[in-house]
């Protein structure tokens, strides 16, 4: 055995001397890791123990700082969409900076592109594990890229904090979810709408229109496992592909079929071209009115108020919050980024998920992930943000505590708030509060 | 007459050693790379796999596929399945719950057994590119014509991935596996016999397909390539070959994708759709097609310089990747490869000008 770990390192000395790979700035290889591990694993004297816990301590946060990793697409098709996510962080992270760190630790980011592609967020979401070390990441947009860096977190024993609404039916051990689940979202939007968008027969008919990819579909398959319960009735179903333009024929379909409501869950830029091409065809919320359920200020910003003025939003925060702290944030903001910047759900989500990293890490005492994680799920981790008072809840959801708002859309493309619910609503990932969803949890989990 | 074929047996002896260095440079990674970078590697190697494949068809036969992500998608596919199978043990995969289905469907059943799911990572993609191939060549559809067909069919196949979210996974692909054929998937050792195992496949596809080449089978591919016509009408039937080397190649790049899910552990659509086989075809081109070891070598310098640039300038990265494609293009059109030429091209310009 010793005589073969001998000739591995002659070996591997040769080759490092030979090619002089001094690009990977590599340290004792894949080779070392796997031979120590497994003695770790055979001779686990306290000793060394004891050594390794200090070890890791350090490269998490040595010496006056702490590493966290920003991990979102700055190329590609969502690059758009996750700039404002990474100037939102960048902003908690030097306010936290400037009012002298968290535990004393400066917090210096790492960041990294995305492009848009799940294998690539997999792939960096390693690498700021492996390789920097970093005690937190914050970042994805896309249900896929969380899909492909959650088997990395739990393996790497890493945190990840994920800013975007999402369609729910998930709680990893190793992230924290900012953003609401469907029964933050979408679930209090249908109940707004049978009150108030019924037919004159008495029966709510809404047409289900979105993006091509997860998110839309699965909220969609919710809303119809709603259906028997609720009692509306769904005359249309349609999905775009991510991106695309032509909504002609969808808008067709709407015509004919004539719905009270259209809900929206098409994501990024073609809800541009929908709102446009259904004021061009002669529609108009008093017509049909729209939900939407991922398009926001920068969306509308994007497209124009006219188009969206009217039309029926469902957040947990609108930039028209009207409070202090809510206002000071979107100052600030436009004063670092520009005048032109708006800020809404996802952007306060990505900035509240630094404070509420600090305020665990700070409850916990240490940067350490599993310590950081127990803190979480105290339910006593809490802070102030622009949309109120957020705290992750007690539990292994690992979700927010928020209220769930429904707003219209002004003229000048704020969204102001009509709706809102009384308090805060409880996250309820996996439905399991509604029996008409048991239909997509018993088989998992 | 003399003097070409002398400078061709250099050329080859210069690529011998070349493909003799990375093979050595790729065995000893795993001593003295992070486990990180050498799953990286690892992934390059799948790359370089499907590079190799494409060459065989585009440098040889002359058929420019801009739709491989469909053959590394059904082998990554199949694998992935079974990976999925096995990290749910017994249960309804998730994304089959959450898309309201029921039960696992037919076609995902016999998935479950090793031996099926490692014929089907070959003979799946095999079977659509005979049909594909057959249905092309026979009919004589060739160049540009092709091309667009294959694109096609690639964007074809991930829409309807996307499409399909409750036996597919949608967009979101196939993710989160724990283990395969019993070990677990995020352990070091693991990764460093995937590793090997994906070295070696790419070794024997080096040297199976260099031993192809070099035979007869290889100048009748040459001959398809630059005088179709004349092939046939001296007595061999171009479209016979061709779906041979097409299958050949969709074989390499179901190999391919069926290493590349267990060491990058996600498979989804954005990854098999149209700009990624673009992107194949750009590291045969960049590495220098028509050489086999080129395109190896283009698969791993334009991946591993991806990842690189990524990782320092996250924001700008791919300019400088575009900056590079161009500079190879129009300097060294031959690729990478072509780089020991450039002193023998200067001594000659020199020489003209003192001329």
């Amino acid at each position: 055995m010793k005589k073969r770990d001998l000739w591995k390192k002659i070996l591997s000395v040769a080759m490092v001397g030979a090619l002089s790979m001094s690009v990977m700035g590599c340290s004792g290889g894949a080779m070392g890791e796997a031979t120590e591990s497994s003695t770790e694993t055979t001779e686990s004297s306290e000793a060394e123990e004891s050594s390794e816990v200090t070890g890791t301590e350090e490269s998490t946060a040595s010496g006056d700082t702490v590493k966290v990793g920003i991990l979102h697409s700055q190329s590609g098709t969502m690059a758009m969409a996750e700039k404002p996510m990474i100037e939102a962080t960048q902003m908690a992270i030097d306010e936290i900076n400037e009012a002298g760190g968290i535990l004393g630790k400066q917090i210096e980011f790492v960041l990294e592109d995305g492009a848009s592609d799940a294998a690539i967020f997999a792939e960096k979401a390693t690498k700021l594990l492996t390789n920097d070390k970093v005690a937190t990441i914050f970042g994805c947009w896309t249900s896929a890229s969380r899909k492909a860096v959650l088997p990395v977190v739990e393996g790497n024993n890493g945190l990840l904090w994920y800013p975007v609404q999402y369609e729910g039916l998930e709680s990893s051990h190793n992230i924290m979810y900012t953003a609401p689940c469907p029964n933050q979202q979408a679930i209090p939007a249908m109940d707004y709408l049978m009150e108030n968008y019924k037919g004159e027969d008495g029966v709510l008919k809404v047409f289900l229109f979105g993006s091509d990819y997860v998110y839309p579909r699965t909220t969609n398959t919710i809303i119809k496992e709603m259906q028997a319960e609720y009692g509306f009735e769904i005359v249309g179903e349609e999905y775009i592909p991510l991106g695309y333009t032509d909504c002609s024929t969808v808008i067709t379909k709407i015509q004919q079929t004539q719905p009270d409501v259209i809900i929206n869950t098409i994501n990024g830029d073609s809800n541009v071209s929908f709102f446009k091409q259904y004021k061009d065809a002669g529609l108009s919320p008093d017509k049909i009115q729209t939900m939407s359920f991922s398009c926001y200020e920068e969306d509308i910003r994007g497209m124009g108020a006219e188009y969206a003025e009217g039309h029926l939003f469902a957040w947990n925060y609108f930039q028209s919050v009207d409070t202090e702290a809510s206002k000071a944030f979107t100052e600030k903001f436009k004063s670092i980024y520009g005048e032109e910047k708006v800020t809404g759900d996802p952007v306060v989500n990505a900035y509240e998920g630094v404070y509420l990293w600090k305020a665990a890490v700070e409850k916990a005492g240490t940067f350490d992930v599993e310590a950081v994680i127990t803190a979480c799920e105290s339910g006593e981790v809490e802070c102030e943000t622009p949309e109120g008072l957020i705290t992750i809840a007690a539990g292994t959801t690992h979700h927010v505590l928020q209220k769930v708002l429904v707003g219209e859309c002004d003229a000048e493309g704020q969204i102001q708030t009509l709706w809102e619910t009384e308090d805060r609503v409880e996250p309820d990932p996996w439905l399991t509060e509604y029996a008409w969803a048991s239909k997509l949890t018993t088989d998992s989990e | 007459m003399l003097n070409e074929t002398k400078a061709g047996k250099f050329r080859i002896q210069g690529n011998t050693i070349l493909v003799t260095i990375i093979f050595i440079f790729l065995t000893a990674a795993p001593f003295f790379m992070s486990s990180f970078r050498m799953n990286m590697f690892g992934k390059y190697m799948c790359f370089a796999l499907i590079a190799i494949g494409i060459d065989m068809i585009w440098g040889y036969a002359g058929i420019l596929s801009l739709g491989h992500g469909v053959y590394f998608g059904l082998g990554a596919y199949c694998m992935a399945m079974h990976l999925k199978l096995e990290a749910s043990g017994g249960a309804l995969p998730d994304f089959m719950a959450w898309s309201a289905m029921e039960k696992l469907p037919g076609f995902w059943k016999p998935f479950e057994s090793t031996a099926f799911t490692l014929l089907a990572v070959v003979l799946v993609p095999v079977t659509v590119a005979a049909i594909i191939g057959s249905l092309t060549f026979l009919n004589r559809i060739r160049g540009v014509y092709f091309s667009i067909l294959s694109q096609a069919l690639a964007y074809a196949l991930a829409t309807f991935m996307i499409g399909r979210q409750e036996y597919f996974g949608g967009s979101n692909g196939l993710t989160n596996f724990s283990t395969i054929f019993g070990c677990p998937i995020q352990s070091t050792q693991t990764k460093i016999i995937l590793f090997y195992c994906t070295l070696a496949a790419l070794i024997l596809a080096y040297v199976g397909c260099r031993f192809l080449v070099k035979r007869r089978i290889g100048r009748v591919l040459i001959a398809v390539r630059d005088a179709e016509n004349r092939a046939r009408f001296t007595g061999y039937s171009p479209a016979v070959y061709k779906v041979f080397v097409y299958c050949l190649s969709a074989a390499l790049a179901g190999i391919a994708g069926a290493l590349y899910v267990p060491q990058v552990g996600i498979i989804s659509p954005t990854d098999i759709n149209i700009s990624p086989s673009i992107e194949m075809v750009i590291w045969v081109a960049v590495g220098g097609k028509g050489t086999l070891v080129g395109p190896v070598l283009g698969a791993l310098v334009v991946n591993f310089l991806k990842s690189l640039i990524s990782e320092q300038f996250p924001a700008f990265w791919q300019f400088f990747m575009g900056g590079v494609f161009i500079l190879v293009v129009l300097f060294l059109p031959g690729g990478l490869v072509s780089i020991k030429e450039i002193p023998a091209k200067i001594k000659a310009r020199k020489l003209k000008k003192e001329e």
